[in-house]
């Protein structure tokens, strides 16, 4: 059963090595690259089951006990992850077919696609800290060749900053591993956990607060949190929309998820320090990414900057850390992937329609295709958090929890962000769709396919679906979210376990 | 021996930072080389160093004699190095692609994928 653990890894692999050895044939290449995202879409639905009644599996590599070897964890925040990212790999993967052209097809557009998925899934899954480097590097690698595929000009600018911040926050990343070793002789996740948990901390908490922020340096590069965002809004409106997609639903989020992770096993010493640093930079990131967004003029500029923003909400549950805003956290993220996701594909089909991303050039699009304007609307009320929908839910719990912690000034931020990103999700809406087509450009001719539409339809009918089912939907998130404020589940299922 | 090694480590991390900090793209890329050298050798530094004790079980004897030196740190070094070698190739070809295709090194030219800078079509 636990040998369930090795697929989601093993599944993407397969078949991006299958990928470039039909590279002769783009057809089989399209027919496997849709083929992998399904398979992994039913293991994943399969591992989340698994763990839904709050069992933790682990997988010991090898049969290696486990601060030896390498483990492999999933709990139920892991799992949920996972089947996000195999749902998002699934619908991008549809829509790929449509909207990737034949060119970056042939030079391993999908076997990069299923390189990336495996980085993601790894790090999800790993429960040791150094192997969680080594996905992050893997996932780092495809992510870059995918950005700079096409070697379109913009595209070149936009890789070149991508790749260079990214290096950078790896090298942080692997110091900070450096540092920790030295402090604590192992890099197992849950062996850190005790480790550091028998720590006397007044005689080492310079050592202890440098190496935490260290960390979060490494990671909120990864995360785009403020102050360390300014690549994901200069890089993430140059490739096509579907790479650009993929990676506002999942590379940022396993930024966020390295950080849930260590901030919530590993650095718990001096939580007064660290989490009230947390949950302030989640205010600032919020606020200014949504500052950000509103001076865009540009479809897919916007969505960048929102990413940002929305990244501050998820931080924020982690800074109050308590098991509802944890449980806000888990659920926001789960919410977050769809809709943004989502968000990127259309703008893909509009860009597509439109022969430009211009915002002011654009327009009419309500009345040339109606279908379209209702499913951006769908996940753009989402996002602003209009009350049927998930992100409504979402930003509920976690003010909820805010509230009880009697942190006002963060929830008065989320309250007001919130307001900004309806503002500007009106604005897209009045510029590309309501607007009467403006005079001087001609109406496009180019008609919508079906594997362009349906990837977004099966995304926002999941959005309207959690919303309606909110109360499971939640009780998943809450589960987790006490798995995660229980360190001492992870530590007995990893160490305990073994035998 | 730590010493000097600790003092080669900061110059190391300096001089990293300085050239990251400088708009030339190939400089840039000098300084993400040496970031990744000075990294090295702090995990290699970390756990303390250990001369002349391979950390080989002797003839005879059943368990490691203390003290030997951690081959863990030298392992994860190793890893590192690999990484960061594909990782700089990469970087050296995307840098070359960029150049003949945006006509500039500089970074402060490259505006096309800047916020605000010129628009996509």
């Amino acid at each position: 059963m636990n040998n369930l653990l090795v697929l989601p890894i093993l599944i993407p692999m397969v078949f991006g090595v299958l990928c470039l050895l039909t590279y002769r044939s783009s057809h089989l290449q399209r027919l496997l690259g849709v083929l992998g995202t399904v398979l992994l879409f039913f293991v994943s639905a399969l591992l989340f089951i698994a763990t839904l009644n709050s069992q933790i599996l682990v997988l010991q590599v090898g049969s290696w006990p486990a601060p030896y070897g390498i483990t492999l964890v999933a709990d139920l925040f892991s799992a949920t992850m996972q089947l996000l990212t195999s749902i998002v790999g699934l619908a991008v993967g549809w829509y790929s077919l449509a909207m990737i052209s034949e060119g970056r097809i042939s030079f391993g557009y999908f076997a990069l696609y299923h390189f990336l998925m495996m980085g993601v899934n790894g790090a999800f899954l790993t429960g040791d800290i150094f192997n969680l480097y080594v996905w992050f590097e893997v996932m780092l690698i495809s992510s870059f060749v995918l950005m700079a595929l096409g070697g379109e000009r913009a595209q070149m600018a936009g890789a070149i900053k991508y790749v260079a911040i990214n290096l950078i926050s790896s090298a942080i990343f692997l110091a900070a591993l450096g540092i920790l070793y030295s402090v604590a002789g192992t890099l197992n996740m849950a062996d850190l956990a005790v480790k550091f948990s028998q720590i006397d901390i007044d005689s080492s908490r310079a050592l202890i607060s440098t190496l935490s922020v260290l960390f979060l340096a490494a990671f909120g590069i990864k995360a785009a949190i403020f102050p360390l965002f300014f690549w994901l809004p200069a890089s993430y409106h140059t490739p096509p929309a579907a790479v650009a997609a993929i990676f506002s639903g999942l590379l940022t989020k396993v930024g966020v998820y390295a950080l849930i992770r260590v901030f919530t096993l590993i650095f718990l010493q001096d939580a007064v320090f660290t989490h009230t640093l947390i949950l302030t930079l989640s205010g600032l990131t919020m606020l200014i990414g949504v500052l950000g967004a509103m001076a865009q003029n540009e479809f897919r500029r916007v969505l960048s900057f929102h990413i940002v923003s929305q990244i501050g909400y998820m931080l924020m549950g982690l800074g109050l850390y308590t098991p509802l805003a944890l449980a806000g956290s888990v659920f926001y993220i789960l919410h977050h992937i769809i809709v943004k996701t989502n968000l990127f594909l259309v703008s893909g089909v509009v860009e597509y329609l439109g022969k430009t991303a211009v915002l002011k050039k654009l327009g009419g699009l309500y009345r040339s295709q109606p279908v379209l304007a209702i499913l951006f609307l769908i996940p753009a009320m989402s996002l602003a958090g209009i009350p049927p929908l998930s992100g409504f839910f979402a930003k509920f719990n976690l003010i909820k929890a805010g509230l009880l912690e009697s942190q006002y000034w963060v929830v008065g931020i989320a309250l007001l962000v919130s307001l900004f990103t309806l503002f500007s999700m009106i604005k897209l809406w009045n510029e590309a769709f309501w607007k009467p087509e403006p005079q001087e450009y001609s109406a496009s001719n180019r008609k919508i396919t079906r594997s362009m539409i349906l990837p977004i339809v099966f995304l926002a009918s999941l959005t309207v679906l959690i919303g309606l089912g909110i109360g499971p939907a939640f009780e998943v998130a809450m589960r987790a979210g006490l798995q995660l404020s229980d360190p001492a589940l992870y530590i007995s299922a990893v160490l305990g376990g073994s035998r | 021996m730590e010493i000097i090694l600790a003092v080669m480590i900061g110059g190391l991390y300096a001089s990293a930072i300085y050239m990251i900090l400088r708009r030339s793209l190939v400089k840039i890329l000098i300084g993400i080389v040496l970031l990744s050298q000075a990294t090295n050798m702090l995990i290699f530094t970390s756990p303390g160093l250990t001369r002349g004790n391979s950390p080989v079980i002797k003839p005879g004897e059943m368990v490691l004699s203390q003290p030997y030196s951690d081959p863990l740190p030298q392992a994860l070094v190793l890893t590192a190095i690999v990484i960061s070698f594909g990782l700089t190739a990469f970087a050296l070809a995307l840098t070359y692609r960029a150049y003949k295709s945006v006509g500039t090194d500089d970074l402060d030219m490259m505006r096309s994928s800047a916020p605000g800078g010129e628009e996509i079509e």
